[in-house]
Formats: C-alpha cells, structure tokens, sequence
C-alpha cells in the first residue's frame, strides 16, 4: 500500500500499461514534456519516448480520428482530451467512428480505446473547463462510460479500461486529483472489482444515495452527518455510467426503499434521469417514495462565482435525502 | 492626449490603392519596417501603407503598447493576489494587437481569442470588462455590439468560423466593413480553422484571418502544428497571405491595412501570419520552464516590440521627457482604473445563475429556480446558505 495522490494513481496505472503492453500508445496535447496540464502523464515521455507517449497538434477530432485508425492496426490508444469542455470537436469521430466501428463491422474491427477526460467543476476555472458532459455519451450505444472516485479504484480502472476491448470513456474528477489515498499497486486486476461493477461504499438501511466521480466524497460526507441524526444513508459509488450495474442498485433500493441521485450535470435527459426510471421499472413495488435527482441546474455551466451554488453540496443533498424521507424540507408543502 | 486614425481608412489615409486580388504574397520572406534595433527600413510595397503614420500617430502607438504591457502586469498582480482566478499574458505580442487592431474602422468586427486583450482595449472595451470573466463574475465581461468586439473565445479556433459568417453576412448586406479573426499558431491545427478558410475562400468573404505566431501553444512549439509557414497554409485554400514580423507595429500595421483593404473592396479574404513570440507563460497557471529553454526567451527579448519603437523614437527625437512622462501617466491611470474596477465590482447574486438561459421563461428553468430560491430561504442566514458546500 502507498499513499499518493488520484492523479499519480492514474499516472501509476498508465506507467504499469505501458509496461506490460507494447501496444499501448498515449496521445493528447500537451502531455509530454509538460506531463499534461494536470501533470497526469508526468515523466512518461521521458521514460517511454516520443513514440509511446506522443504530443499531438492541437485537434480533438484529429486526436480521436488517428487513434482510430491505430486501434484499427491493433494499437491501445489511451487519448486525454485536456478539459471536458473540448471534447465537443471530437464528438463525431467518438460517437460516429469510435462507437459504431466493433458493430458496423460484424466484430472485425476493435476499437479499444481508452479517451481521458478531466471532468466536472469546483475549480474556479473559465468557460468550457468544468462541464459533466457523460450523459452524451451514455446515450451512445457501443460505448463504455466510467468515472473514478478514488486513488486506488483510479490505478485499477484506468488498466482495466486499457485492456477492455470496448472504447471507454474515462471521467476523472479534476477537483480530486490532489486528494490522497491508499493504492495497491500490486493489486490483481483479474481480482479487482471489474470495470463494470458499482461499489457500495458505506452501507445503510434508510435510504439509497448514489453518486460517481466528484460527488461520492461529498455523498459519503453527507452518509457521515446525516448519522449524527439517526439516518442510516447506504452510498454507492455507481463507476460504470454505461452499462449500469442494476443488480447492485436493485438490491440496495429493495432494501431502503428509497432512493437518491446525485451528480453535477444537469438533470434533464441526464444519467439521474435513466437511473430514476430504471430503478422505478425494476423496484416499484419497493419504492415508498419517489426518487429524487439533486443535480446541477439546467443552465450552461455558470461563471466560477455562482458555481457553489450549481454544484450538489453536502446540504442540498442531505435536503434531498430529507425530501426521500418525507422530513421537512426546503419544498415541504409543495408538490412534487 | 494622443489621437490616433492612423488605423481610419486604410487606403483613403494615403495607401496605395487596390491590391484586391494579389495573390503574389506568399509566405516565406518575413516583412520587417523596423529593425530590433529601431532603425527604419524601407519595403517597396509595404512603405505605402503606413506613409501616413505622422511622428504623432508613432508616439500614439508606442504609448499603446506601453499600456497593454501595463494592463498585463497588473492583470498579473491582481492574479496573484487572487483577485482574478487566471490571466492569459500577451507580454511580447503588443506589436501584433496595437499594430493589427489600430488598422481597422469602427464598424469592422473583431473575433478575438482569449489573449487577445490589447485589442479589446484599442477596440474600447471598459477596463474592468476585460478582467471580469477571469474573475469569474460573468462568462464574458461585454456586449459585442457595443464595441463591434465578439466575447473572446476559449474554443480554440471556433471564432474562425464566426468570422467568416460575419463576413458573409457584410457581403449579403451590401457594406464594406471587414470582420478579423484573431488566433494564434496552435489553432491552425484545428479542424473549424481549416474549414472557415474553405468557407471564407468559397464565398470570397471580407474577412481577415489574423494568426499571430507566438511560437507556442501551451507547450507545445510551432513546428508540431505545421512543417511549412503557416502563412504558406492560405495557399492551398486559394486564400493570399502575408508574413511579418509580429513584434513591429509598423510592418504589422500595413499588412493588416492591405488585407483590410482588400476584403473591403471585394478582394476576399488574406491570411496574416505575424511572427512573434509569448513571452510570458500560457496562463498564471502555466510553468513555461517545463518546456522552454531560457536562451530561446533571451533571444526573443532582444526582439522586443517595445524597445524597438522606443529606440526609433529616440532616433528621431521624438523621445521627450514630456512623451516619456504622458505615456507613464497613462499606463499609471490605465492600471489605477483597472484595479479599482476589479476590486469594485459587484458580485453576481445567486440567484442570477438561472438568468439568460433562455430569453423566453422555461417551465423547468423556472421551477428549478422556485425549488432553489426555496432552498436558500430554508437557511436562517441567507449569506450562509450553500455557503462554499458545493466546491467541496
Ligand atoms: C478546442 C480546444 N482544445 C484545447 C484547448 C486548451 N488550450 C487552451 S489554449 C491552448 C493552446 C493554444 O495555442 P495557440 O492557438 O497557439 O494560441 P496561444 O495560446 O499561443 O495564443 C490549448 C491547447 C482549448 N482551449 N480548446
């Protein structure tokens, strides 16, 4: 076990893959003698060279087109994309090309690769820097969508993406890259909780709150003082966005009967929204309330003064909770 | 108070007429009026269009450059003292802002990227406008209408486009006014920059691709976006270029009065590449001692924009004390004014988050705002409520 920081976990996870895999390519702007402007990929292009660990022209769609046609020669191009916001000129090659290749071509074609976006706000950075753009992606079929949490699920998954053979999108929670943990390097990743699983991160029997990325620490806070008041919250991490883990947010929901979603996106169309009307289709009968979202707002991701209030805080999740739990809340009296 | 319509009216100034259509200018040869060492150089061609800067205009531009420099360094300071979240410098590339933005009209139209801050201010942005999105008070700090300046753009890029439909829109109307679209080395990468000098050369639209070549994009150099001049892209587009040093106002004064000229008279667009280089880091969040050899930045120095019109205005005596003490009382009262207006400025309201979304109510907009405005009143102390919670 060693303590490091989320982003030399990934570094960490990214070295071990390119060890092990001669295969392994990684590309974005900036991520060489920088180390990316995260410093995510630090020293690697010093110990992996030019060609292992390449710096791009500035292109997104460039980006994502090339490794495309290097997946297609058997290459793992492991893509950063630099800021969430700047995804959006790759988006047709990811959800035109990248998504569609393995079943346009009966399976001939793989497209394992594995695209890194730092994601998600509270950073107090400018536009186009701190925006939850996932949803576009789940709704594309053909395509993997995790977020990381935590240091040592960052080190696991980002290996596990690597070698899936399906394309992943990779959502690193920006504001937690300087946030420590205890990693398992030597961990198996054949032991290792698969890509596609959600972890239950503190059990609980009242209510049901699931979060991903950025906000499991601050749900796992909200666990901790709604305690202080007798209210027993089970959290889970959901990691996998695409395909959903159902089962383990099934036998959750059954248990509390009641259920909460947070993310920082906003909550039209978002991935609350699919996990709200999944889990009211699967578990109705064990509902006693209806779900709640406790999301971003419908706006454009707002100027760095107000975004506190765009965020989910330990507050207005606890007042969701409240709103599951039928206790008095900011909306008590009111429907819906 | 210096005036300055050095930049009114390019041809009409005493330029040399029509040069619509020229499509002779290709890269390679760097267009130069002032040597680093402030000597005048004559060009045959380029002379014609800056013939016009009278000793007073001169001083004007020099003055100009001083200004922005000084915008820079304060916007600097008020960064570090966490005033401003983040500020992009310019320091290095004034030439290129005051020499290029001082050529245009009023009713031509700028599409200016992130850095491009010494424009906003020739343009007439207010002072405290052009730090107010990097204070994080707004998402742009001005109406565009009201300068005839775009917001700036983050994407890199995308303003190219903007550009060039802005333009095809002067063309449908008939008008002869210009739109410019400012970028940098790095966006000549990106796919909407490729695609606007498509569009721009297709429709032959009044536009101005003005790239100012710092020589780094974040960290990385020029020549991974391109192995040829990038003034030598526009060729294959059908679009004439022109590459000049970026650090002489002068020089990049006239090319940027021959491409306005052209657009203005039908002559489609032109593509400048001003060769200078970003002296400073990318953004305050930016170590440029990760990437960059410190000769490379003592040799660019040695090129300063700055000095060189200072050294040419002392060759012309025009380098008073008087000039001297007017172009420092400016910079002074430029930085007091933008301090005091970052310090100043008011804060958003919380509740102004859910302001312009739309411009017509939205049903689900509105109630997300009730359930909110709720959730701030359940709070005792409206100051406390979600306090700081959900940066945590
Ligand atoms: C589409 C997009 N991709 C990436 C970025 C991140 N980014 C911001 S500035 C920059 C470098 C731009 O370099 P250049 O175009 O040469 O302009 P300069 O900053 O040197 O003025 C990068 C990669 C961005 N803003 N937009």
């Amino acid at each position: 076990m060693t303590q490091m920081t989320f982003a030399r976990a990934i570094n960490s996870g990214l070295r071990k893959s390119l060890e092990n895999d001669p295969k392994v390519i990684l590309m974005g702007e900036d991520i060489g003698a920088l180390g990316g402007v995260f410093r995510v990929t630090d020293g690697l292009q010093k110990d992996f060279g030019k060609h292992r660990v390449v710096d791009t022209p500035l292109a997104e769609s460039g980006i994502i087109g090339t490794a495309v046609g290097l997946a297609y020669r058997g290459y793992r191009p492991v893509v950063e994309i630099q800021f969430d916001g700047f995804i959006y000129p790759a988006f047709d090659q990811i959800v035109s090309q990248v998504a569609k290749m393995h079943y346009r071509t009966q399976g001939a074609v793989k497209m394992p690769i594995t695209i890194r976006v730092p994601f998600g706000g509270g950073i107090g950075s400018p536009e186009h820097h701190s925006e939850s753009p996932e949803a576009y992606f789940t709704h594309t079929s053909g395509l993997r969508v995790v977020s990381v949490s935590n240091p040592q699920d960052a080190y696991t998954m980002i290996q596990q993406a690597i070698a899936s053979d399906d394309p992943v999108l990779y959502f690193e929670p920006k504001r937690r890259y300087h946030d420590k943990g205890e990693v398992d390097e030597s961990q198996d990743l054949g032991t290792a909780l698969p890509l596609d699983k959600a972890r239950v991160v503190t059990e609980g029997k009242d209510v049901t709150l699931v979060a991903y990325g950025p906000l499991v620490k601050t749900a796992r806070d909200a666990a901790l003082a709604a305690a202080d008041e007798g209210i027993s919250i089970e959290v889970i991490d959901l990691r996998s966005l695409a395909p959903v883990d159902f089962a383990t947010l099934e036998a959750s929901v059954r248990k509390t009967g009641r259920l909460v979603i947070t993310h920082e996106a906003g909550q039209s169309g978002g991935v609350g929204a699919e996990l709200a009307a999944s889990i009211t289709e699967r578990c109705f009968y064990h509902l006693e309330a209806a779900p709640v979202r406790v999301t971003g707002f419908d706006v454009p991701y707002p100027y760095s003064k107000l975004e506190m209030h765009h965020l989910p805080g330990l507050d207005r999740i606890l007042d969701g909770v409240d709103r599951a739990l039928g206790r008095p809340n900011s909306l008590s009296g009111l429907e819906g | 108070m210096f005036t300055d319509d050095a930049g009114k009216g390019g041809a009409a100034a005493g330029g040399p007429g029509n040069s619509a259509g020229s499509n002779r200018r290709t890269g390679g040869d760097l267009v130069q009026l002032i040597t680093p060492a402030g000597e005048r150089v004559s060009h045959p061609e380029f002379d014609l269009w800056v013939q016009d800067v009278s000793d007073e205009q001169l001083c004007s531009l020099y003055q100009d450059m001083v200004v922005i420099r000084r915008i820079d360094t304060e916007a600097t300071a008020l960064q570090r003292q966490g005033e401003l979240a983040l500020w992009p410098p310019l320091l290095g590339q004034e030439a290129s802002q005051i020499g290029s933005a001082r050529a245009l009209r009023d009713d031509d139209f700028v599409f200016p990227s992130y850095r491009d801050n010494g424009v906003a201010y020739v343009r007439g942005v207010n002072l405290a406008d052009i730090v107010k999105a990097w204070r994080g008070n707004a998402l742009a700090g001005w109406d565009p209408y009201t300068v005839n300046v775009a917001t700036q753009q983050i994407i890199i890029g995308s303003q190219t486009l903007h550009a060039t439909g802005y333009a095809m829109g002067i063309q449908n109307d008939g008008a002869d006014s210009v739109a410019v679209a400012y970028f940098g080395d790095g966006a000549t990468s990106e796919g909407d920059v490729s695609e606007a000098m498509v569009f721009a050369a297709s429709f032959q639209a009044p536009v101005v691709f003005f790239c100012q070549n710092n020589h780094w994009a974040i960290s990385e150099p020029v020549m991974l976006q391109s192995h040829i001049q990038l003034a030598d892209r526009a060729a294959g587009f059908g679009i004439p270029s022109m590459r000049v040093d970026g650090n002489d106002v002068l020089a990049v004064m006239a090319a940027t009065r021959i491409a306005i000229d052209r657009a203005r008279h039908g002559g489609g667009p032109t593509f400048i590449e001003a060769v200078t280089y970003r002296m400073g880091p990318h953004t305050t969040a930016d170590d440029p001692t990760r990437y960059r050899d410190a000769n490379e930045l003592e040799d660019w120095a040695a090129k300063d924009p700055i000095a060189r019109v200072k050294s040419l205005l002392e060759r012309k005596g025009l380098l008073t004390g008087e000039l001297e003490a007017a172009v420092a009382a400016k910079a002074d009262a430029v930085a007091k004014e933008l301090r005091a207006g970052t310090i100043n400025m008011p804060e958003p309201q919380p509740l102004d988050i859910f302001k312009n979304v739309y411009s017509t109510p939205n049903s689900w907009l509105d109630r997300q705002q009730d359930h909110y405005s709720r959730y701030l009143a359940s709070f005792g102390d409206p100051a406390e409520a979600a306090s700081e919670e959900g940066a945590r």
